[in-house]
């Protein structure tokens, strides 16, 4: 499938003050940084994580907890598919119990990952509160379920695509709007 | 991530790509052994048959909790107790068990071959858990994945299988994975217990101990199997312990480390001795908690998608 850039919705700058943005919301959110953790949802989620983490550190002067969650053992829809996903490894190095959990993704878009985070994570413990931070919302929900932090809310067509490049595996940090090319 | 093969009956001609893939997946799955629930819902819904027609404790069981671990339902056979007993062929068992619409089967059998027999007769996917003194797959690949985790790679890493290669379908698989991840083999071990013509396959044969450990980087060391005492193969097991017994005085006299592994079940005091099983420098252990994690990813990896 071929794709065509319709639109560049950030820079790197652009990345980075949406992130700051949100820090402050989860610090303001959550009177503080006591007992929250948070958990970045793989392949790109975990970077993220780690970036909101480093910005809550800058402001708060505290170091929170960060895990990384791979989905795919949970997911319902690889049934459906003839491909496989590549399963990578979960690593939360902390206890979830009583914990405010944000949960980090770079796009929401139909909710499945997200239903299927939410199992995961409740395998690890009982957690206090689960909040969820999304660099992008792209609308299409198909499960009743709503992001407490969104970066930005772009709406689309089922025929594109968000993509989120981020530095650490993709060179640079760029949001796109997409679209497949008939 | 797909495999290029449909069922796992060996491991060969079993191409590189495909048993990087499993360890890769079964590294991600053994996370999952750590947690507080043990469970994910992967295979939700699938329905495996573990059909041993052999004695097992340890495959067995770790096929079972794998199989658990991933959600799916499963059926327990064993020979004894079953129509087998009444005279029904193995293939009308397993094309019975497959009209109750089951998606792998699990086997152990004495036959060689046995398991590729079982693919003409059903539609399901087959997973070969020791067939005769052909292959025993699984117990290969975790014992690469233990080595890869110690060694990073096994290319060109030295590794010597030791004792009674004849009987044994750990070496065989061994010999397989190994060769395909890069190492070098060589096998080691009395004249009787050596299959004429083994080093086709593309081995050393080393029929001096002391050389054969300064050979490798890691040795496999093979159960000597009682039941085989008394036939003419080895005079005895103080005979064999004395010649081929890995023993801490043997090792201490070579100037490196050597990595142990065995498949188990361990006779102490025969192949080996007990300070060298529980040494540090010995993944037995390991190996089996990479046991249930490899044949997660086999599981999965056969049975995940359409």
């Amino acid at each position: 499938m071929e794709f065509r850039v319709k639109a560049r919705l950030a820079d790197e700058q652009g990345v980075n003050r949406t992130i700051t943005r949100l820090a402050h919301e989860i610090i303001e959110n959550c009177k503080g940084t006591e007992n929250v953790g948070i958990i970045g949802i793989r392949t790109r989620g975990d970077y993220l994580a780690k970036r909101l983490a480093h910005k809550i550190e800058e402001i708060e002067n505290v170091k929170l907890p960060v895990g990384v969650l791979d989905v795919v053992m949970y997911r319902d829809d690889f049934r459906m598919k003839t491909k496989l996903p590549r399963v990578e490894v979960t690593d939360i190095p902390f206890d979830v119990d009583g914990k405010i959990l944000i949960l980090v993704d770079d796009v929401i878009y139909t909710g499945r990952t997200i239903r299927a985070a939410l199992d995961a994570l409740m395998d690890f413990g009982r957690p206090a509160a689960i909040q969820l931070a999304v660099l992008v919302d792209r609308g299409h929900r198909e499960l009743p379920i709503k992001p407490d932090y969104v970066g930005k809310n772009i709406p689309t067509s089922i025929g594109e695509e968000v993509r989120v490049m981020i530095k650490e595996i993709d060179g640079r940090d760029e949001i796109l709007l997409v679209e497949e090319q008939k | 991530m797909n495999l290029s093969i449909r069922h796992l009956l060996g491991l060969e001609g079993v191409p590189r790509d495909d048993i990087s893939t499993i360890l890769d997946t079964a590294f991600s799955f053994r996370e999952v052994l750590e947690r507080p629930i043990k469970r994910v819902p992967t295979l939700q819904g699938k329905t495996i048959v573990n059909l041993f027609f052999e004695n097992s404790t340890r495959t067995r069981i770790s096929f079972e909790l794998a199989e658990k671990r991933l959600s799916a339902d499963t059926v327990n056979f064993s020979s004894s107790g079953s129509s087998l007993a009444k005279g029904e062929s193995l293939k009308d068992t397993v094309r019975n068990l497959y009209a109750m619409k089951t998606d792998a089967v699990v086997m152990r059998h004495g036959v060689p071959g046995s398991a590729k027999l079982l693919t003409q007769f059903i539609d399901a996917v087959v997973i070969n858990a020791g067939d005769g003194t052909h292959e025993h797959p699984t117990q290969a690949l975790l014992d690469i994945m233990s080595l890869q985790e110690k060694f990073g790679s096994l290319d060109g890493l030295n590794i010597a299988i030791i004792g009674d290669i004849r009987h044994s379908r750990v070496a065989l698989s061994n010999i397989y994975g190994l060769l395909t991840m890069g190492a070098n083999v060589a096998l080691c071990g009395p004249p009787t217990f050596m299959p004429v013509g083994i080093e086709s396959l593309g081995v050393k044969v080393i029929y001096d101990l002391d050389e054969a450990l300064a050979f490798a980087d890691a040795i496999n060391i093979l159960r000597i199997q009682r039941e085989r005492q008394g036939k003419g193969m080895i005079p005895s097991l103080r005979e064999y312990r004395a010649v081929f017994g890995i023993t801490r005085e043997r090792l201490d006299k070579l100037h490196k480390t050597i990595t142990i592994l065995h498949p188990g079940p361990i006779n102490r005091g025969v192949e080996i001795d007990s300070d060298v099983a529980d040494s540090e420098h010995s993944l037995i252990l390991h190996q089996v908690l990479n046991g249930v994690a490899v044949r997660m990813a086999v599981l999965f990896l056969l049975l995940g998608g359409k």
